[in-house]
């Protein structure tokens, strides 16, 4: 499936800032299952754009905007070919052993109720690993709640779990503790998804897991879809949780009065004619 | 435990000859006079203002740590054995440290396990792959050593985090010549006074290759509520660097700047005294405002020196501390010169298992603690303290080691009754540079103050003394 993806952040200030700096993680690579056709990075401001990989194998950019502008938009888009690997990552970027990814963070930090969460899909599923996690992913799609309102990107899966509510953010960040809690690597992706249905305006990217799982390597679970990922996911940036992955970190000096808008927008790419 | 090793007096009541000179002035100088110089020692320290705070303690402010003015006095063969084993030990935690965040090269081997390293949370994932200006990442190191006979000195601990009190080591050499010219006249003593310029020189030293031009270097504050802003500044002052806060800094395209009145000054090395989580809110804690935005890419481009380099807490950590004779082996083919205490590691079953049933005789600490706070030292702790230890342990083992207990030394130390033996530490401050190693002869003396107490800290009410390397 070629999938083409736009996706603008554009903030507005009531007094303009002095100077405004960035890091965005907001363009995908290639691996098995997905191939970068065409991308590309626009900021409004006329300012250095400075790409480096990190850490995790992200592609990231930094910049510094000097003030004053009203405005600033970020925005990027282009095409990715995607195809169904069933669920299993492979002919990623990897930088780590998947061990790694069983670190706890302020964010996947289980609790008391999480870890009873994690131990009962155990109960229910037996100790094969696949199964188990396919069990995860069933149990939150049914019991949390997709509500955009009550959690921010700060709210914590103990937190969400215990509202039963939230949005991909936090069902991932729950997936996470769980899968973690039981001894099986997990990691966040933030990426985009191509809804079947044809609303191809979101307000949001989205978030996912990926779980590793031996003998097959990393596979992909959305829980707030509860599937398991397909042609329709494109993986653009990973982290142990939302801030590893985040598409935009920044911080602004001076101005007042910021209001952020996000537009994203995922479609099938048109065929283009050539004869 | 067995008696502790007294470093002026010998088991037969001699003299040891380090401490000749001492112990003859000792007999001579009366009572009140040591009490007095005691008293003028205080009031200069309040002078001077060095005070620390403690975490969690309402009323305490600003605490001064107590100053003892009998000096603690090693022979130029006893500096030089240690300083060997100091210079050894730094490049094997400098090479470890480059290791985990490059080839990884001692976890294939399987000598130090994977999850230690993966799994610590001070391990910076963020740093790996990540080259540092001429591949130096622990450029001040504090090593707490401890000794238990005449020729027996054990690493109790390895700082390489943020290690702080060398503050404590200058201004206790500078009052002890304002109180006691006579003493030092009978001495040779090896400078320390020099300790400023040789941390410049080396901070200067690991500039990014590319700065032809003096180095800028800055002091990195979390700001005045910090418990060691005043080492922060007087050190500051020392080295004639600016003394800044994350505000004072910025980034732009991807170097450093200083904000002055003259404009933006770019900074090339930052001697930065917050912790890891605070430095940069792009990459670490979102929430840290102590910090500066974008630091970590700056960084990354090559363009500015972290010293400490970001992720070297690890070497903190006493489980990872447990394997360091290994670590020294297998990155330089060498024994280690300096002992390490022998340390159960409470995350391994068995080693768990003797822990419990020994308690009683250990000493147990937490693997990222420090300051002495949250641990147990088994012979001198209750029945109901032990046992509450024991469901701390029993609930996260990994989070434990434990060592037996150790008879430190002991150094004359004036208390109420007069003169009397207190347990002691030291902690040297290794220098690592792009032009070797450095070490000023001596460090900063820790001692107990309470009678038979082991714990020097002084968080804890530990006092601190001179330390003197005799030359020759």
């Amino acid at each position: 499936m070629r999938i083409r993806i736009s996706h603008a952040t554009t903030y507005r200030y009531d007094t303009p800032p002095n100077s405004v700096i960035q890091m965005l993680r907001l363009t995908p690579r290639n691996h098995n299952g997905q191939y970068v056709v065409s991308w590309r990075v626009d900021l409004s401001e006329d300012c250095l754009l400075h790409q480096h990989e990190d850490a995790f194998g992200n592609i990231s950019h930094f910049f510094t905007a000097e003030g004053p502008f009203r405005e600033l938009s970020v925005a990027v888009e282009g095409e990715v070919d995607t195809h169904d690997t069933k669920s299993v990552v492979s002919g990623a970027v990897e930088r780590f052993p998947p061990g790694m990814y069983l670190r706890e963070t302020a964010l996947t930090q289980p609790d008391a109720a999480i870890v009873d969460f994690a131990d009962s899909a155990r109960t229910g599923t037996g100790s094969d690993p696949l199964g188990l996690l396919h069990g995860l992913m069933t149990a939150l799609n049914r019991e949390i709640t997709f509500d955009i309102d009550p959690t921010q990107s700060s709210t914590t899966a103990a937190e969400a779990f215990a509202l039963r509510r939230g949005v991909c953010q936090d069902l991932t960040h729950i997936f996470i503790a769980a899968a973690r809690q039981l001894g099986i690597p997990a990691r966040y992706v933030g990426g985009h998804f191509y809804r079947v249905d044809g609303v191809t305006a979101q307000d949001a990217g989205h978030a996912w897991v990926e779980a590793y799982v031996e003998h097959l390597g990393w596979v992909g679970f959305d829980p707030t879809n509860g599937i398991g990922t397909t042609e329709a996911h494109v993986r653009v940036a990973i982290g142990l949780d939302y801030l590893g992955a985040a598409p935009v970190r920044g911080t602004r000096f001076g101005g007042s009065g910021e209001t952020l808008k996000v537009a994203v927008h995922v479609d099938q790419a048109r065929q283009q004619a050539q004869n | 435990m067995s008696a502790a090793f007294d470093e002026m007096k010998e088991a037969d009541g001699g003299v040891r000859p380090a401490y000749s000179e001492l112990s003859r002035w000792l007999k001579e100088v009366p009572p009140d006079v040591l009490d007095y110089r005691r008293r003028e020692a205080e009031l200069l320290f309040r002078r001077i203002g060095i005070t620390f705070a403690v975490y969690g303690e309402a009323d305490a402010q600003e605490r001064l740590i107590p100053f003892d003015v009998i000096p603690r006095i090693m022979s130029g063969a006893e500096w030089r054995l240690l300083e060997k084993g100091l210079t050894q030990r730094v490049k094997a935690l400098n090479l470890f440290i480059k290791d985990i965040y490059g080839a990884r090269e001692i976890l294939r081997a399987g000598v130090v396990p994977d999850d230690l390293v993966f799994r610590n949370p001070a391990f910076r994932p963020e740093m790996s792959g990540q080259s540092v200006p001429h591949d130096i990442f622990i450029h001040i190191a504090g090593i707490d050593i401890v000794r238990v006979d005449a020729d027996t000195f054990y690493v109790l601990e390895d700082n390489a985090r943020t290690p702080s009190g060398v503050s404590y080591m200058l201004e206790n050499r500078e009052i002890m010549m304002r109180l006691f010219p006579e003493l030092f006249a009978r001495h040779r003593i090896a400078p320390v006074e020099n300790y400023p310029d040789q941390l410049l020189a080396t901070l200067k030293s690991v500039a990014p290759e590319r700065v032809a031009r003096d180095p800028n270097v800055v002091m990195l504050t979390p700001g005045v509520y910090n418990s060691a802003y005043y080492e922060h500044s007087f050190l500051a002052d020392k080295l004639g660097v600016e003394l800044v806060e994350g505000r004072d800094l910025f980034v732009k395209d991807e170097f450093v700047y200083m904000r002055t009145t003259q404009g933006p000054r770019k900074v090339d090395v930052i001697y930065r005294r917050i912790d890891d989580d605070f430095i940069d809110p792009l990459t670490f804690r979102p929430d840290s405002a102590l910090g500066v935005a974008g630091l970590m890419s700056a960084y990354q481009a090559g363009n500015v020196t972290m010293a400490n380099a970001v992720g070297t807490g690890i070497a903190d950590d006493k489980a990872v501390y447990s394997f360091m004779p290994a670590v020294v082996k297998f990155y330089l083919g060498e024994e280690p010169l300096l002992k390490n205490v022998p340390t159960w590691r409470c995350r391994e079953e068995e080693h768990l298992a003797y822990v419990l049933e020994h308690l009683h005789e250990l000493v147990v600490k937490e693997v990222h603690g420090s300051g002495g706070y949250g641990m147990l030292i088994g012979p001198a702790a209750s029945k109901i303290a032990i046992e509450q230890f024991r469901l701390k342990l029993k609930a996260a083992p990994k989070n434990f080691i434990a060592q037996p207990t150790l008879a430190l030394s002991t150094c004359p130390t004036c208390v109420e009754q007069g003169v009397a033996p207190r347990h002691v530490d030291l902690r040297p401050f290794v220098l690592t540079g792009s032009k070797g190693t450095r070490i000023v002869p001596g460090g900063l003396t820790r001692v107990a103050m309470k009678e038979g107490s082991l714990v020097v800290n002084s968080s804890q009410g530990g006092g601190t003394k001179d330390t003197w390397v005799l030359d020759g």
